[in-house]
């Protein structure tokens, strides 16, 4: 993104000079400090448990082994059962898909209701909306509970599903009504004169104008889902455990040596759609949070 | 092609009364002209004859059905937005084409009338262009193809030229002109530009604070205002309002004192006096148009009037040259022929052409 500021005229002179240089030394270290646990992650995954045994914990691996990969991924044990992260991660994304996809939809409907066919007690709801998003996840955990035993999804991926929706739709309302507000309403009113209804408007109008808040809004809510632990582990059994709560299971495992390679490569493994779902969506996100800021 | 009408229109927002009691006829085919100052209520007016708003009271017809209760889209009206509101992820076709899409109007029939709005406003060129890529003045055809395309019964029009530049707006002025010559159909259109509403309206409506004060033709309007308000309001430069005694001489004349200077007595002529004769010994206001006040030998009639005061300030225009000078503690603007005008601090000799003159009641601001 190359923007106008960039050739605004700057001052000149070694003082400058000196600045600048001082400015990338900060700038430097605080990457470096983001970045390192990221580098012994990766680099301790690749390394053989007797070369981290040996070694230290910044050295390069002498010998890329992928053995730890392959072991987080299809054998590691979780509890007693050792099959790997590999039925756990299809858990998550049987949650997180469809979590994210039901939460956004509605979130962008509700935005859209909120704000272009105000109704009586509008604000209201959408006051107390935004209270939802500030509620503590540990204070819904027993009313929860108990909810999800009485419809019998209780220990279900649907349950947890349901989780997410409910506590995300105070975030995706938020995120979708803040869009909408800056939505002109006179092409609202245009769209009505042309003949179009509530739906029509949403998905030929709206919809198309919304691309980079639904970029915002499924990478939050799809970050909030995948990294789930407290929501994994009091609502679903061992067998529909989300990735996180396995991932802890596989780290947590006390027998046998512990085996730092397989747990950072479980632990990759586990972080990686979130990044995954950044690089794609990422632009759109800086893009839907400065939305608005200028018109055109 | 039906007309609208208006009868008794309230609207409300909670206790804020924003129209109070409206009543407006169109005939059809009429261009009626909504003017006034901002926030008298023309946007809501339009919008409620659009359907976009509810009434608190009163009846909206269109040709002679009550559409109190009926939605936007079955009104068989088009309006054209302030703000053009273009949906700016489509393309100017599918702008053009989105209420025959949902109105599942025939893929040919849709065809043919795009191709014919877009040569009738030349947008051809950019039909693939998002909104985003347009001028303003191409987007303001756009916004005006989507209005015609519909077909409809009555055009609504709120402020379509205000972001456009001058020399655009006058361009389209004339464009918007000769459309209605050539559709006949019935348009109510907002403006503040009272050029735009002069040149364009068969009737205007001047409205202030949710009432209507007039509904004229405009040289109705402009020759004979009904009161202060749309006297003060249509012209531009305004029209000179100054405070005067009646009083009985050799005919009735008006007494306007000056600080520093012998009063003026502007006599009224023969087809006022007998309406002046009633404030005998009491205030008028004295309407005069800029034109009306000129130089010696700028103007003929029978009606004219002399007086001297000094100029206080000189503006050329161009064509024309105003001159301001003090006149009953108000300032006073005079339009001379650029030849006729000096320079700021001299005696100067005025005529006033007394026929043209308005006479005001300062207490309720009606004509007499
Ligand atoms: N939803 C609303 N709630 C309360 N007051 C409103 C509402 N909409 C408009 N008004 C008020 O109604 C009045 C008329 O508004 P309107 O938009 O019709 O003015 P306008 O004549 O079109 O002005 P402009 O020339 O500036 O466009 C204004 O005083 C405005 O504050
Ligand atoms: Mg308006």
């Amino acid at each position: 993104m190359s923007g106008r500021t960039d050739d605004i005229v700057r001052p000149k002179g070694a003082r400058q000079a000196v600045l600048r240089v001082l400015l990338f030394v900060i700038l430097g270290l605080f990457a470096a400090y983001y970045l390192l646990p990221l580098f012994v992650m990766v680099s301790t995954s690749l390394k053989t448990l007797e070369e981290i045994r040996t070694g230290t914990l910044v050295s390069l691996p002498g010998t890329v082994t992928f053995e730890p990969w392959a072991k987080a991924w299809s054998a590691a044990c979780v509890g007693v059962k050792c099959e790997g992260l590999k039925p756990y991660f299809w858990n998550s994304v049987l949650i997180a898909v469809p979590g994210v996809a039901i939460s956004t939809f509605l979130g962008a409907l509700a935005g859209y209701a909120l704000t272009k066919w105000r109704f009586r007690g509008a604000d209201v709801i959408f006051g107390l909306m935004l209270f939802g998003a500030f509620i503590p996840f540990q204070v819904i955990l027993l009313p929860m509970a108990r909810t999800l035993g009485l419809l019998g999804l209780a220990g279900t991926i649907p349950g947890l599903i349901l989780v997410h929706v409910v506590y995300g739709l105070a975030f995706t309302t938020l995120f979708f009504r803040n869009f909408a507000v800056g939505v002109s309403d006179s092409i609202v009113q245009a769209a009505k004169i042309d003949g179009a209804g509530f739906f029509s408007i949403f998905f030929r109008i709206l919809v198309p104008m919304a691309v980079p808040t639904f970029g915002v809004t499924v990478i939050w809510q799809f970050t909030q889902i995948w990294n789930d632990f407290l929501f994994g582990v009091a609502f679903t059994s061992s067998d529909s455990n989300p990735v996180t709560v396995a991932l802890n299971n596989v780290v947590a495992t006390s027998t046998g040596v512990k085996e730092y390679n397989v747990d950072m490569a479980a632990a990759i493994l586990a972080g990686l759609p979130t990044l995954l779902v950044y690089v794609i969506a990422g632009r759109y996100f800086v893009r839907g949070l400065a939305a608005g800021a200028v018109k055109g | 092609m039906p007309g609208v009408s208006l009868r008794n229109i309230w609207k409300r927002f909670g206790t804020t009364e924003v129209l109070k009691g409206i009543s407006l006829d169109l005939e059809e085919g009429e261009f009626v002209v909504l003017v006034g100052p901002s926030g008298c209520g023309k946007s809501t007016l339009l919008n409620i004859v659009a359907g976009l708003e509810t009434l608190s009271e009163g009846d909206v017809l269109i040709g002679d059905r009550v559409v109190n209760d009926v939605p936007p889209k079955d009104r068989n009206i088009a309006m054209v937005f302030q703000s053009y509101s273009l949906y700016p992820t489509k393309t100017v076709r599918k702008n053009i084409t989105f209420g025959m899409e949902i109105r599942r109007v025939e893929k040919a029939h849709q065809d043919a009338a795009l191709r014919s709005v877009s040569e009738l406003l030349h947008i051809d060129p950019y039909l693939e262009r998002k909104p985003g890529q347009l001028s303003g003045g191409q987007r303001q055809r756009v916004a005006m193809a989507r209005a015609l395309v519909r077909d409809p019964d009555v055009f609504l029009f709120d402020e379509p030229l205000s972001n456009l530049d001058a020399k655009l707006r006058i361009e389209m002025r004339t464009e918007i002109k000769k459309l209605h010559k050539r559709l006949e159909k019935s348009i109510i259109y907002v403006t503040h530009d009272q050029i735009e509403a002069m040149t364009l309206a068969s009737r205007i409506a001047v409205m202030d604070a949710g009432h209507i004060r007039q509904f004229a033709p405009p040289e109705e309007i402009y020759e004979s205002p009904a009161d202060l308000f749309v006297a003060s309001f249509i012209g531009s430069p305004p029209m000179n309002i100054v405070r005067g005694r009646v009083e009985q001489d050799d005919g009735i004349r008006i007494t306007v004192e000056n600080d520093g200077g012998p009063a003026i007595r502007f006599p009224v002529p023969e087809k006022f006096a007998a309406g002046a004769s009633a404030y005998l010994g009491k205030d008028v206001d004295l309407g005069l148009r800029p034109e009306t006040v000129t130089a010696e030998g700028g103007q003929t009639g029978s009606d004219l009037f002399a007086f001297d005061r000094p100029i206080e300030l000189v503006e050329p225009t161009g064509p024309d040259t105003m001159l301001v000078f003090g006149l009953g503690g108000q300032e006073v603007i005079a339009r001379v022929r650029p030849e006729d005008a000096r320079p700021a601090g001299q005696q100067f000799r005025f005529v006033a052409n007394m026929a043209k003159a308005k006479l005001f009641d300062p207490e309720t601001g009606r004509r007499i």
